[in-house]
């Protein structure tokens, strides 16, 4: 029997005066990394199966629990990390192509951190959200090129719109890649804040029927769960033609994670691998793009905003100008840090670009070609926090997708271990012991606090630029400078350089 | 009367309601490290978790407004408080006969060995305040109330 | 409106406190014979064993009779009841006139025809009385025999061995505990106590008694000569119908109340070990001399006797005690005669465990847990609610627990307890 060369990722400390013995983290770890020892009378820990969820340390009752970077280091090597090295050794045991879960997670420049936010000093009064109304409401859709007023009232009709009481929104996570809890408490805080999440291509559950009203749709490539009813439930329908995580592939869902539930969600057979084909295999050019979007309006009487998502790649710009020529009313870009439950580790890491400098070059393209009021812009990949939202706003979004920020209120702590269906939190998996976990109405109560904290500090920041409504920053450029920017990035971001 | 409920869709078999059940019995009611080091003689919980597969509930005295355990102890030690509703054991009085164990349609008493035989049962963390197994579970799947989590179409046990 | 009480046990007291749900004012009478504040007869054993102290040996505390308006009349026999005339007419004289009486007199000694049990040294254990005879006569070595191995003699015979007598126990049945074991598990229990030091003698009974004023030898059917310093008769309970003989109360083997505790005159109750009451899983009446039961029986009782409207049809056989710390739990029918039940055993004698699961059509009806008596309450549950354990038997068999039921039961037990 050949020796694995597998060596622990992670080493668990155990502080001996503050345990106590409990055995909630023997009961508690999916990896059944802890264990009681009756010999010894004292739980001992196999580190090799540990994968730093930290569900052990948060759930200890005495905090007596840490994990560390396992401390063995290769010899300094300026070219080859350590990662780069295991790697290798994990493909020559097994030959397969290598998983990960969630977002890229390389040092790669962050660009949301290299841009800085207006203030009003002197000559522009700032504005105190706490004293003063301030609008962050948006509202998604195709916006016409003129409007008829007759006798004070509106006689242009509006294409169908969808109102966000906050620009953020739930990215579409599928059920089967999370949990049923999961999307339930998703839903919940949705419908609680007054904004939307996304089913993903798993399909909508027949226990969330009633959020139709603040409920995406999306018909992916695979076509998981769409029927009728499914069109008619939600309140938008998203064509997803890719996603960050692995632009230019289908999802994929482990055989693991599909149980009873997710198969009839899905119209799929049980146990069976759920992987979406690269291309929808019915659009193979933007005419064809074109025929699916107006068959989805003739489906739902043009009642429904037609949302289509690309992954940002090269030339995106062009990409975006021909879909929004195509009919559709937004456009969804997911940058290159956008997560996933399964992906091939290179694919993640490698292909794709920032959000930053798609979204940029996207808005400055449909401006250029007078368009831009044809579609609203719908950005992710990986957005943190208000900052990065009030930034991502300036340089032309309507509104924001979250999908790991909203799974890290769920619990997530990205341990990137989403494809072995052993989520020990209760959102990656389809266990039911493990889906137990994440309760719904404390889930939901999380998220929605985390829209309703960042809402607050969208409105600080907006006062603090002297701004009272979300509209007056879309694509204001001229609040944002940047720092560490090369002239090439200056330009393509379309914004000055600090100290200018 | 406000008791205890659990909620078995959300019980996640971590056994925290147990830990902290003996803490808030034990001499050192804030600390758990003393409450699990220092004190050898450790009467156990007053609550417990029922596990099967991805099943699980943890369970405790009902405080029955008709409760067969004092009706059944032959020496009038276990008692229903007339004003707080709570059903509790007088340790002075208590024989250790075992006939609530035998009594108890949830099986809610339990034995206590540690030092003079005693039937142990849960007594509300006397009433100042949220019991700790609820304050304490991590997922929401114990409530204090006075409304039953579940609606039954027969009226709820004894 | 008079209440009028005969009785100062379980049931006696069950009814007071029935009566005080419903009615909080008419004041109550209460007549025994024995002169104590209401005791726990069962502790009487812990008492001979210097394990209780008389003073906490109340099933009451002091200030019951007070706080709840009964007049009690202790140390007094109620001699003669006259339905005609509704009173009862007391040994000091007194007549006590009632408009609705309760008859708990509980249960008396039976004592088998063999000459010789009148001597001196010939006792009962019932009452704290015959205990406090028995104490002031045994002392370390002193011998004893025992005749009847059920509940009461094995507590007296294991009171009697902790403060070092040396114990004879004599038996008819080929088995200890036979009206709540079966053979499989009394014999556990049996070698458990011959570890202890007592001595069984099994499928006989005493033949005779040799002595004059006091008994020194008995001698028994299997032919076998015991000497002795004391003689303990613990064969069984009567009820003691001695008040309503003569009188048309009806009677059977015990005075017989309908599920309302009433007797077949108007006015006149009964409850307790006097009683002849519904056993559910017998389906007939039968005595049913178990405390639980009598204070069932005693609540029910006083409830109806102020107005109130109760019914108590779920009386059925019910144990649980201990010997040199050895538990056992038994209820309902644990050995069946008929045709028609089925039953699932787990015997492990090296632990001195037993446990057997009686059926009948699927539904519990009996249990013996011995040395597994945690959350055995829920067997005893299930027998009252006749629940169906066709398809959880297995399990309940390995461990006591409700995540067995299905759904809908679960839930109802998960809430149960509150008026929902």
């Amino acid at each position: 029997m050949a020796l694995s060369y597998a060596v622990p990722n992670f080493l668990i400390e155990r502080d001996e005066s503050r345990c106590i013995d409990c055995q909630v983290c023997v009961r508690q770890c999916a990896n059944e990394v802890h264990k009681f020892d009756e010999d010894d009378e004292k739980i001992v820990s196999d580190t090799m199966k540990c994968v730093n969820c930290h569900r052990c340390v948060v759930l200890c009752p005495t905090k007596a629990l840490t994990v560390r970077e396992f401390p063995l280091e290769f010899k300094k090597n300026g070219h080859w990390k350590s990662d780069d090295i295991k790697s290798i050794y994990i493909q020559a045991e097994t030959g397969g192509v290598l998983l990960a879960g969630m977002g890229n997670d390389k040092p790669y420049p962050i660009y949301w951190d290299k841009m800085l936010i207006n203030a009003s000093q002197v000559t522009n009064p700032s504005i105190d959200p706490l004293r003063e109304p301030m609008e962050i409401k948006t509202f998604l859709g195709r916006k016409p090129a003129s409007l008829e007023i007759e006798n004070g009232k509106l006689k242009t009709k509006l294409p169908p719109q969808l109102e966000l009481e906050v620009p953020v929104m739930f990215s579409a996570m599928s059920f089967g890649s999370i949990s049923l809890n999961a999307h339930k408490s998703l839903a919940r805080a949705a419908r609680e804040v007054g904004t939307f999440f996304n089913t993903g291509e798993g399909g909508l559950h027949r226990d969330l029927a009633d959020f139709g009203d603040n409920c995406i749709v999306q018909v992916a490539s695979g076509r998981f769960g769409v029927h009728q009813e499914y069109l008619d439930a939600g309140s938008a329908i998203e064509i997803k033609i890719g996603q960050g995580a692995k632009p230019g592939i289908g999802g994929h869902l482990p055989g693991e994670k599909v149980g009873s539930e997710v198969s009839q969600t899905r119209m799929i057979p049980e146990g069976s691998d759920a992987i979406s084909p690269a291309p929808h295999h019915d659009i193979y050019s933007i005419e064809d793009l074109r025929q699916l979007i107006y068959s989805l309006k003739e489906a739902t009487n043009y009642k429904k905003p037609v949302f289509v998502k690309i992954a940002a790649v090269h030339n995106v710009a062009a990409i975006a100008s021909g879909i929004a020529r195509a009919g559709a009313d937004v456009i969804a870009i997911d940058g290159f840090r956008g997560g996933t439950g399964a992906a091939p580790l290179r694919t993640r890491d490698s292909v794709g670009i920032p959000i930053e400098f798609a979204l940029a070059a996207v808005d400055t393209r449909l401006r250029q070609e007078g368009i831009r009021n044809q579609v609203s812009l719908v950005i992710g990949g990986s957005i943190r926090n208000s900052s990065d939202i009030v930034k991502a706003v300036a340089l032309g979004a309507d509104a924001v997708y979250i999908g790991t920020a909203a799974l890290m209120a769920l619990g997530c702590h990205l341990c990137q271990k989403c494809y072995t269906g052993k989520c020990n939190w209760g959102i990656a998996t389809q266990d039911p012991r493990l889906v137990k976990r994440l309760n719904p109405e404390i889930g939901a109560r999380r998220a929605a606090n985390l829209l309703k904290a960042w809402k607050h500090e969208i409105k600080e920041l907006l006062g603090g630029m002297g701004i009272n409504a979300l509209e007056s920053l879309r694509g204001n450029r001229l609040m944002l400078r940047g720092i560490d920017l090369t002239e090439k990035e200056l330009e393509i971001l379309g914004i000055k350089a600090a100290g200018e | 009367m406000k008791r205890v409920y659990a909620k078995e869709e959300y019980c996640i078999g971590c056994r925290l309601c147990e830990i902290y059940c003996i803490l808030s019995h034990s001499e050192y009611k804030n600390d758990l490290i003393k409450a699990f080091k220092k004190s050898l003689q450790r009467p156990p919980a007053r609550i417990q978790v029922e596990e099967e597969g991805a099943l699980s509930f943890a369970l405790q005295c009902r405080h029955c407004d008709e409760a067969y355990c004092v009706k059944s102890c032959i020496t009038g030690a276990m008692q229903k408080d007339p004003e707080t509703g709570v059903v509790f054991n007088e340790k002075e009085r208590c024989v250790g006969c075992w006939t609530c164990i035998a009594a108890c349609p949830y099986g809610a008493i339990i034995k206590d060995e540690t030092s003079k035989k005693i039937a142990s049962k849960c007594d509300l963390c006397g009433q100042n305040e949220t019991p700790y197994c609820v304050q304490n579970c991590p997922n929401g799947a114990l409530i204090f109330s006075e409304e039953p989590p579940y609606k039954t179409s027969v009226k709820g046990g004894e | 409106m008079a209440y009028v009480i005969i009785g100062n046990s379980a049931a006696a007291i069950g009814a007071v406190e029935g009566i005080r749900k419903v009615d909080r004012e008419t004041p109550i009478t209460l007549v025994s014979s024995e002169p104590y504040h209401t005791y726990s007869r069962p502790l009487i054993s812990y008492y001979l064993a210097g394990k209780v102290e008389e003073s906490l040996m109340v099933y009451r505390k002091k200030d019951f009779y007070e706080k709840n308006g009964v007049k009690a009349i202790l140390g007094c026999r109620a001699e003669a009841l006259d339905v005609e005339k509704k009173s009862v007419n007391l040994a000091n004289g007194q007549k006590l006139p009632y408009e609705k009486l309760l008859i708990a007199t509980g249960g008396k000694p039976f004592i088998p025809p063999i000459a010789g049990l009148d001597k001196k040294n010939v006792k009962t254990f019932i009452k704290l009385d015959d205990v406090k005879e028995i104490d002031a006569l045994v002392s370390r070595g002193s011998k004893v025999i025992i005749l009847g191995a059920g509940l009461i003699g094995l507590k007296a015979a294991e009171a009697l061995a902790e403060i070092g007598a040396e114990v004879v126990v004599v038996e008819l049945a080929e088995y200890i505990l036979s009206s709540i074991l079966d053979e499989d598990a009394a014999k556990i229990v049996q070698k458990h106590l011959e570890n202890k030091g007592i001595k069984f003698e099994l499928g006989t009974t005493i033949e005779k008694v040799l002595g004059d004023e006091e008994v020194r030898a008995v001698e028994l059917k299997n032919g076998s000569t015991y000497t002795c310093d004391l003689t303990i008769v613990a064969i069984g309970v009567r009820p003691n119908l001695e008040l309503v003989e003569g009188t048309p109360v009806n009677t059977e083997a015990g005075i017989v109340v309908n599920d309302s505790m009433e007797t077949n005159i108007s006015g006149i109750y009964a409850a307790g070990d006097v009683t002849q009451g519904y056993d559910m899983t017998y389906g007939e009446k039968r005595v049913l001399p178990i405390l639980p039961n009598a204070y069932k029986q005693g609540e029910t009782a006083g409830i109806n006797m102020a107005g109130g409207n109760a019914k108590w049809d779920e009386g059925f056989a019910f144990n649980s005690i201990s010997f040199f710390g050895l538990p056992m739990t038994t209820a309902g029918i644990v050995n069946p005669r008929e045709e028609g039940y089925q039953e699932l055993e787990k015997c492990e004698p090296e632990n001195n465990l037993y446990k057997k699961l009686v059926l009948k059509d699927g539904k519990l009806v009996g249990h013996i847990s011995l040395n597994c008596i945690e959350r055995s309450g829920i067997l005893t549950s299930f027998i009252r609610e006749k629940v169906d354990i066709t398809n959880i038997a297995e399990k309940l068999l390995n461990e006591n627990g409700l995540i067995v039921l299905e759904e809908e039961l679960r839930h109802r037990k998960l809430v149960g307890g509150g008026a929902a």
